[in-house]
């Protein structure tokens, strides 16, 4: 990685990390800074990596290691994304020395915003595969035994689809959202998990759904067998939290990490939403 | 039918293909996972999935020869009736997949692109770009959402399985697990319980895995009896990039599409590798292998690399080990069409773009063909008999391993782009194995698994539990510190060359850790997300693994596969003269007969607790569809030794047993 910055030839001896923290989902959250000894070839996942061996703040107060969620350490399992420098990505692929070229300072790690934060880094992001359901983002296939192969697909199709199919729910176009809201409810007292799950479900499935699940309802109607729910899904995009509520900030695309066409997507989405529209006034 | 429930451990591909089979089968399932199962480390493979197609059979390939190449390629330590079975499921899993979404590439025709791979001749392989696991494991994922909304999945994500429920007579009637937020144990009482948790990579410290493959799931069923086999069979990936985190997969398919493997000539040649010409090149793999070039089976890939870097001093970097895998002849077009992902994935980390300069890779480790023991029922055919309640049946009864954790199918060495199938083969095979086996216990299923036995079991996980947060008195072991020991060691002697004098060293030196690992001191004592407890607990359940590796290397003295001991390796032919040179090639396969006798061999390793050891003994390898023959790729004297060996192939069918030419004409 010695290639990435040749011109940094200053490299620090120690860096300086400030992570915003919680304890717990009722508890306030704090700051806390570490300071770590600095190696080449580093990434946010080795810096939170020997944060947690050391478990001991920059003042050398002993205490818990920072929980984080992560994964596949190579951006394609979607698990480590927070915000890092103000900003929403992969902690995976946010590379320290590029980080040190912006602020040489410090580097600022934080939850995501728009999910419950479970412990520091942690956030529960149920909501985000919750909408997957809302949209039937799945081919709806008689059986699992063998019939055959699928339809013939051209080139151009799956140069189509293979883009939206890449989303890894990391949930990055939903941070950057101006329309996606935080919604932490706990649980009452003397309410049973079950209970607990479906008033969850129930706030859910009425608040926006956000880019990623739109654009997995584009990318199962273009499928030849996936089309077959194609309305039941234009019509899901077409209730409250649907489509509509899409204020075209245009951020999603600007934050996905795989580069994913959401406002294209979204676009697709709103024609279909009007086309079905029009038709159900004829029907 | 009255209801039924499964648990199954683990949501990669192999758990996600349990999960649906079952489910349409009728059967409830309770899915426990570490992360959302859509995260699973299945996402991480890239290249493609395997089986005999429409093309390469106009070429003269069928299933057969897939299977051949599979056990040839895991140099006959694999099972062969799963294998058979596999190879002929193998065009009808593509199918499945492709009606499923998978977005393959297509040819121009709209047919399903496929690219070759290693250890074959014929292009066999399916992809979707160059992220393939992660598309497969997406369309699985799919459908099991789509079960889970008509009620038939419960998914338990953020769960760490902690052990099985077993009655007095040994049976698993279901699972404890750790809710990873709340810290609460529960109790899965089951009909039967999958294991599909995938490798243990992370016993080496830094692999290709995901932090995911602690081999933590598999190490408490062996620790509960389960036996473990072929341990030491451990495959490091030939390319992969360096990284202080991780070491990251770079696809064989780089090769597949016509990557060159090469170092400069002259030993750390200053000048940029494009301004190095032709003639000062050295593509090593090319020059030792012309039949197989670039895609030698793994195992032969990465000693060659780690050879040429280590022993021949010819390492691109003076500080650090790398070759080149060069890219830059393929017009940009066509490597973003088939290799994006994983270019990208290049220029993201190292920040440098492969299209325009070559990239520096070194092996590393990446998958294990070992795993926990299962049995299977062999059919009139020679595939498996469908449906027999035995089939992935560990040698406890109601539990069952699949998919990477299992050990039958890729032998010493997997080929590329067979372990996404053994993975979605293994889960949908055994759904009408597991609804057989629940019918032949009716009467004793999950809803009346006895109290005292789920009570015990709880005790046991909470009191482990517990007895972590109070600590050692006077200890202040810190797991992450043992786990880097661990690793480091584990990647010194047990990788790429393995010798006897440092698996003893390292037996003792990884007791000797494995005691400081059980009085760990933790720096997290609370009861709400203590990460710092689950990763002690998988730190801890590392060991076991990390012993049957070592110590089934230490007892095969041989060399099969991944596992090479210099000491134990068969010599070239020398002689020029054609009448020595024939001797010297009689002896070679007696040598050879001689070894087989005594190392084709699974491995089997069962724990013992009292000793904190496994202790190894050996089981026959169904072997009866294609006879052993010398894995010669590359050998100097091939063709004499090959001579001498259907010589005897040929007495062999004419006192009527069986060869391969006569089976793979049957």
């Amino acid at each position: 990685m010695i290639a990435l910055e040749p011109s940094a030839k200053k490299r620090p001896e120690f860096i300086n990390v400030r992570v915003r923290r919680q304890d717990a989902p009722d508890k306030e959250p704090y700051w806390e800074l570490h300071k770590i000894r600095y190696e080449t070839e580093m990434n946010v996942i080795s810096v939170l990596q020997r944060i947690a061996a050391q478990a001991k703040t920059k003042d050398g107060k002993k205490v818990n290691p920072v929980a984080w969620d992560c994964g596949c350490l190579e951006e394609v399992c979607g698990s480590c994304t927070m915000v890092i420098n103000g900003k929403v990505r992969q902690s995976c692929s946010a590379i320290v020395d590029r980080l040190l070229v912006d602020n040489p300072d410090e580097i600022v790690l934080e939850p995501m915003t728009k999910f419950p934060v479970i412990r520091d880094l942690v956030v529960d992001r149920q909501r985000l595969f919750n909408s997957l359901k809302r949209v039937k983002a799945w081919v709806p296939v008689d059986s699992y035994y063998d019939m055959g192969a699928g339809e013939r697909q051209l080139m151009a199709q799956q140069e189509q689809n293979y883009p939206l199919s890449q989303c890894m729910s990391c949930g990055c176009c939903l941070e950057a959202c101006p329309q996606f809201n935080k919604i932490e409810l706990t649980k009452k007292q003397g309410e049973t998990d079950e209970a607990f799950e479906a008033r969850k479900k129930a706030a859910y499935d009425e608040s926006f759904i956000g880019a990623h699940a739109i654009s997995q309802a584009m990318l199962f109607n273009n499928h030849p067998t996936g089309k077959s729910l194609a309305t039941e899904r234009v019509e899901a995009l077409m209730e409250p939290g649907g489509v509509q509520a899409c204020g075209n900030a245009q951020n999603c695309v600007a934050v996905c990490p795989k580069e994913i066409p959401l406002t294209t997507s979204i676009a697709r989405a709103g024609r279909a939403a009007t086309v079905r529209a029009i038709k159900r006034w004829f029907e | 039918m009255s209801e039924n429930r499964v648990v199954v451990i683990g949501g990669g591909l192999a758990g996600l293909a349990s999960t649906m089979k079952l489910t349409e089968l009728g059967v409830h399932v309770d899915l426990i996972s570490l992360t959302p199962v859509k995260r699973s480390h299945s996402v991480c493979a890239q290249g493609g999935i395997n089986s005999c197609n429409d093309q390469t059979r106009q070429l003269g390939d069928n299933e057969w020869k897939h299977m051949d190449d599979t056990v040839y390629g895991g140099d006959f330590l694999n099972h062969q009736p799963p294998v058979k079975e596999m190879a002929y499921w193998a065009p009808k899993v593509i199918d499945l997949m492709d009606r499923l979404g998978v977005p393959f590439n297509r040819t121009g025709e709209g047919f399903i692109d496929r690219r070759r791979f290693g250890g074959t001749l014929y292009k066999r392989t399916a992809f979707a770009g160059a992220t393939t696991g992660q598309q497969l494991l997406y369309a699985l994922d799919e459908q099991v959402r789509r079960r889970e909304a008509e009620g038939m999945v419960r998914k338990f994500e953020f769960w760490d399985f902690c052990g099985l429920i077993q009655d007095d007579a040994g049976r698993c009637r279901g699972a404890i697990a750790q809710d990873m937020v709340s810290m609460k144990f529960q109790a899965f009482p089951a009909d039967a319980v999958v294991v599909a948790t995938g490798g243990c990579g992370l016993v080496y410290g830094r692999s290709t895995m995901s932090v995911f493959c602690t081999g933590s799931a598999a190490a408490r069923c062996f620790k509960a009896g389960a036996k473990y086999g072929n341990g030491e069979f451990i495959q490091v990936h030939p390319t992969a990039i360096p990284g202080a985190d991780k070491l990251r997969l770079m696809s064989e398919s780089a090769r597949g599409e016509g990557g060159r493997v090469w170092v400069p000539r002259t030993p750390q040649d200053p000048r940029a590798p494009k301004a190095i010409p032709e003639n000062e090149r050295f593509y090593f793999l090319e020059e030792r292998y012309p039949k197989y070039g670039n895609l030698v089976p793994r195992d032969i890939a990465t000693r060659e690399i780690f050879d040429i870097c280590v022993n021949e001093g010819l390492s691109v970097e003076s500080d650090r080990q790398c070759v080149y895998l060069d890219l830059t002849h393929i017009p940009r077009q066509e490597l973003d069409r088939k290799l994006g992902g994983i270019l990208e994935i290049y220029e993201k980390f190292q920040g440098v773009d492969p299209r325009d300069e070559p990239m520096k890779i070194f092996p590393a480790v990446h998958y294990s063909m070992g795993g926990l023991w299962a049995d299977y029922v062999k059919s009139a055919d020679g595939g498996l008999e469908p449906g027999a309640p035995r089939n992935h049946m560990t040698n406890i009864d109601g539990l069952y391993a699949m998919g990477e954790c299992d050990y039958h199918y890729h032998g010493a060495n997997r080929l590329g782009a067979n372990s996404l199938l053994s993975c979605i083969f293994t889960g949908l095979f055994t759904g009408p194995s597991i609804v057989n086996h629940i019918n032949s216990h009716s009467g004793a299923g999950y809803k009346n698994v006895p109290q005292s036995d789920i009570d015990a079991a709880m005790k046991r996980e909470q009191d482990r539990h517990d007895h972590l947060l109070a600590g050692t008195p006077g200890s202040d072991e810190n797991p992450y510190l043992i786990h880097q020991e661990l690793g480091d060691l584990m990647t010194r002697v047990a990788t790429v060359v393995r010798r006897n004098d440092q698996l003893t060293d390292a037996l003792e030196k990884v007791d000797e850790l494995h005691k400081r690992a059980m009085r760990v001191s933790l720096s997290d004592t609370g009861t709400w997300t203590n990460q710092n407890v689950i990763f002690a607990k998988s730190v801890q359940d590392m060991f076991p693994i990390a012993k049957a590796i070592l110590k089934g290397a230490f007892l095969r003295d041989e060399c099969r596969g991944a596992h090479y001991k210099p000491e134990f390796e068969k010599p070239s032919l020398t002689a020029e003269d054609p009448v020595e040179r024939r001797r010297q090639a009689e002896e070679w396969c007696d040598a050879f007969e001689e070894n087989n006798r005594k190392y084709l061999k699974s491995t089997i390793a069962t724990w013992n607790e009292a000793t904190m050891q496994p202790e190894i003994t050996y089981e026959d390898v169904d072997t009866s569809l294609i006879p052993p023959r010398p894995r010669l790729y590359g050998l100097v004297g091939a063709e004499d030794i090959e001579k001498v060996w259907k010589e005897r192939a040929a007495a062999l069918a004419n006192q009527g047993k069986p060869t391969v030419d006569m089976l793979a004409h049957a």
